[in-house]
């Protein structure tokens, strides 16, 4: 397990382990996705209430949970990279932010289209509203403070401890929402619907879509690692050879 | 043992003279975060025709923002010129716990910006058509609140001193972080003009205080190691 582990810290191994993987797994991620959304943007019922508006859940549910895990994810990359000095989970770290900045965003984006015809509004200070916002933000900040570095350890060590930080703090800011929310008495009406009262016909797809986009996130995470980890390592031998066959090849 | 033990208390003393002394010396420090604050808040008023009665509600909005903007503009200069000249690297090579070295600078510096602006903070509120009943909850509110904010604000200090140019990136970084202070503040003197009992939002500012006295400069010595090598 642990020299497992090590490996898997060394970016040569990471490269060439998830050299055959990632083409099923992207494989499998294109599959899901497909069933899910053609099945629930396409052939599932409409919603008794919202009627077809409601369809955007496929894509909005699962990238608005997804952004919050992904920041855990992020958090335990910058942990390891910090106490281990892991190369890679620094890498891993760095797609995470930019993955996780773009699922706020299209939870954001497709919660407003949604919001629209159902509150009347695209935006509204609702508590998980602001909570997504203040995530993004955080995201924006750590990618911000990772660019503004010309070396490339000051630049991970730094986003690292700014990730950590985030971690004790998000938790508050999500308490603060929801605490300034009720004070202000406005309507949470994001849990007005019951999720155990839709027929399995809506929520079939909604897991498919749900995994398909978890596969999403972690093919779309190796790919970044990969390039990542071609880039800092292309003073290296093995990365040098590679080139040298690829090129050879083609 | 008690040598170390007053190794310590001295050094930290040193520590704490040497800022105040820094800030007597050059007092733009302590005046412009202040002059920042009672401008950027004045600019509220004049920026719409707003009814008297709704500049008194968004009053602790307005005066929780400027202070939180002016604390952490105050900040970017914590660490800019130890870094210059050197006396950081000293501090980080000094064989006394870091923690506690960070811990007295921050509060050093809260003390010449930070406790200015809860001073001033009254005269913003008559200004700003604030209520009778909001002052007592403002005050306690900034006493507890701007601490925080300094030592929030001083881990990005911390984490851009090495930057050139770092007073947007600061911002970036700190005020995402700061927003469940500015909560809190904001919401101890917005429950009082509600008529509530304010205990229960005070505490939990307190516990923000408690919880950044605590882990802040853990987060600070980690950034400053990074930038001095």
């Amino acid at each position: 397990m642990w020299q497992w582990f090590y490996k898997l810290g060394s970016p040569r191994y990471f490269y060439e382990m998830t050299t055959g993987f990632v083409p099923w797994l992207a494989r499998a991620t294109f599959l899901l996705l497909a069933i899910g959304l053609v099945w629930g943007l396409g052939f599932a019922p409409p919603d008794y209430q919202m009627g077809d508006n409601y369809r955007i859940i496929y894509i909005h549910v699962p990238t608005a949970s997804g952004a919050i895990w992904i920041y855990a994810m992020m958090a335990v990359m910058a942990a390891m990279h910090m106490i281990w000095n892991i190369k890679v989970a620094d890498m891993v770290a760095k797609s995470c932010a930019l993955i996780g900045a773009s699922f706020c965003a299209v939870a954001l984006v497709t919660g407003a289209f949604w919001g629209k015809p159902t509150w009347g509004t695209y935006w509204i200070w609702d508590a998980k509203l602001t909570a997504t916002l203040i995530l993004f933000f955080v995201y924006v900040g750590v990618m911000a403070l990772r660019s503004a570095f010309d070396s490339e350890t000051a630049a991970s060590k730094a986003a690292s401890v700014l990730t950590l930080v985030g971690v004790v703090n998000l938790p508050i800011i999500y308490y603060a929402a929801y605490w300034w929310n009720t004070l202000h008495q406005r309507s949470s009406e994001l849990g007005v619907r019951d999720a155990s009262a839709n027929p399995p016909e809506i929520w079939i797809p909604a897991v498919f879509s749900g995994f398909g986009l978890i596969g999403l996130i972690f093919v779309i995470i190796i790919l970044h690692t990969r390039n990542e980890i071609l880039l800092r390592e292309r003073r290296a031998q093995w990365v040098q050879e590679l080139v040298k066959q690829e090129t050879g090849n083609a | 043992m008690s040598r170390v033990a007053l190794g310590l208390g001295a050094s930290l003393r040193a520590t704490l003279r040497r800022e105040l002394q820094l800030a007597i010396s050059s007092p733009g420090k302590i005046v412009n975060p202040l002059m920042f604050f009672v401008i950027a808040s004045s600019l509220f008023p004049l920026s719409g025709r707003l009814d008297i009665d709704v500049l008194g509600s968004i009053a602790p909005g307005i005066i929780w923002v400027t202070a939180l903007l002016a604390v952490m503009l105050s900040m970017e200069s914590l660490f800019r010129s130890d870094y210059d000249d050197g006396s950081l690297e000293q501090l980080l090579l000094s064989p006394q716990p870091l923690y506690f070295h960070v811990l007295i600078k921050v509060l050093g510096h809260w003390l010449v910006t930070g406790l200015p602006l809860v001073v001033v903070a009254p005269l913003l509120g008559l200004l700003l058509n604030l209520p009778a009943q909001g002052y007592v909850p403002l005050l306690i509110g900034l006493v507890l609140g701007t601490p925080t904010l300094s030592l929030i604000a001083a881990i990005g200090t911390a984490l851009t001193v090495a930057l050139a140019r770092s007073g947007v990136l600061l911002a970036v970084l700190v005020l995402p972080l700061s927003i469940p202070v500015l909560v809190f503040g904001a919401g101890v003197v917005d429950t009082a003009l509600n008529g509530l009992p304010v205990a229960g939002v005070i505490a939990l500012l307190a516990a923000l205080l408690v919880l950044a006295l605590s882990f802040a400069p853990l987060a600070i010595v980690a950034a400053l190691r990074i930038n001095v090598q």
